[in-house]
């Protein structure tokens, strides 16, 4: 139980440290490293929670694509970024009090809730006893949630189509490789047979 | 020192206000801003799953693995939306996001 203890308050901490990192560094390099600490300790505490499975597809999805893919646009784009820092104290006042305002109204929220024991009993699917995270899942996502489960691998479908039409661009003066060209060649055009006297040359 | 449902909803809380206070300060950086729904995104999926976890119903997960895989989609799709735009203006800041006269 102490180890759970301490192990949830270490994570939440370093969580919450990469996370004011994230929106204050001035290197969105440094951005992206932070953003990739606070999901590999979020990993973790899904681990504490007993979701195994989600906190394995968090580092694979998050960590291994999502924060490599800002890592590429961040170094490939050209841009003064220290320059698009000007202005940060303008807007620190409504930000903070705006911030500050939130969290007080969601901490009020959370302080007043209490979970009804009567709506503890409508539970949509319980979680089965002896049986892992991952099956536990599987058996609910192919069965009763199988066509969601299909229209998030549209949604991902659509979604590389999306991104590759958006940044493919025809370039001036590339040789590029015509395969039809190349197939529907005739013979007539390629071979020319020429008769060869003895000691003329051609 | 035992861990409940409210200290997990305290963290998704900070988080999520942490993301919103991002937006505010990185007016003119679109990637600090994606970055910041990010972190709004992972405080959601914080919430879903501990309520999940602390009522023993396996259908929060399910839906984080929705809402996964919809961020990831949308983080893809605006990196790709920047990267055309930054090709066609050179520049990627917020107040020079004009084309639309929106």
């Amino acid at each position: 139980m102490i180890i759970t203890g301490l192990c949830f308050y270490m994570f939440s901490t370093v969580i919450i440290a990469s996370a004011v990192m994230v929106i204050l560094s001035r290197n969105p390099v440094h951005s992206v490293l932070f953003l990739i600490l606070a999901f590999l300790n979020s990993a973790g505490l899904f681990v504490l929670l007993g979701a195994e499975f989600l906190a394995m597809i968090l580092v694979i999805v998050y960590v291994g694509a999502v924060a490599v893919l800002f890592m590429f646009v961040v170094m490939m784009l050209n841009v003064n970024f220290s320059a698009m820092r000007a202005g940060v104290l303008q807007y620190l006042p409504t930000g903070g009090m705006i911030g500050l305002v939130l969290l007080a109204e969601l901490i009020f929220v959370i302080s007043a809730w209490q979970a009804t024991p009567a709506g503890l009993e409508v539970l949509a699917s319980p979680t089965p006893i002896n049986v892992t995270n991952t099956k536990a899942l599987g058996d609910l996502l192919y069965t009763k949630y199988f066509y969601l489960f299909q229209a998030a691998g549209i949604i991902l479908l659509i979604a590389m189509i999306g991104a590759m039409v958006l940044t493919l661009r025809k370039r001036e003066g590339v040789r590029r490789q015509r395969v039809a060209q190349q197939v529907g060649r005739k013979r007539q055009e390629s071979v020319e047979i020429k008769k060869v006297t003895p000691r003329s040359g051609l | 020192m035992t861990i409940t449902l409210g200290h997990y909803l305290v963290l998704a809380a900070v988080i999520f206000t942490l993301g919103v206070f991002g937006i505010f300060i990185n007016r003119k950086n679109v990637i600090v801003i994606l970055m910041s729904i990010e972190l709004m995104l992972l405080a959601v999926n914080l919430n879903l799953v501990a309520f999940s976890s602390f009522l023993n119903d396996m259908v929060g997960q399910v839906f984080v693995m929705f809402v996964l895989t919809v961020a990831a989609a949308e983080v893809s799709i605006g990196l790709a939306i920047l990267v055309s735009y930054h090709r066609l203006r050179q520049t990627i800041e917020v107040e020079d996001i004009n084309l639309m006269k929106g």
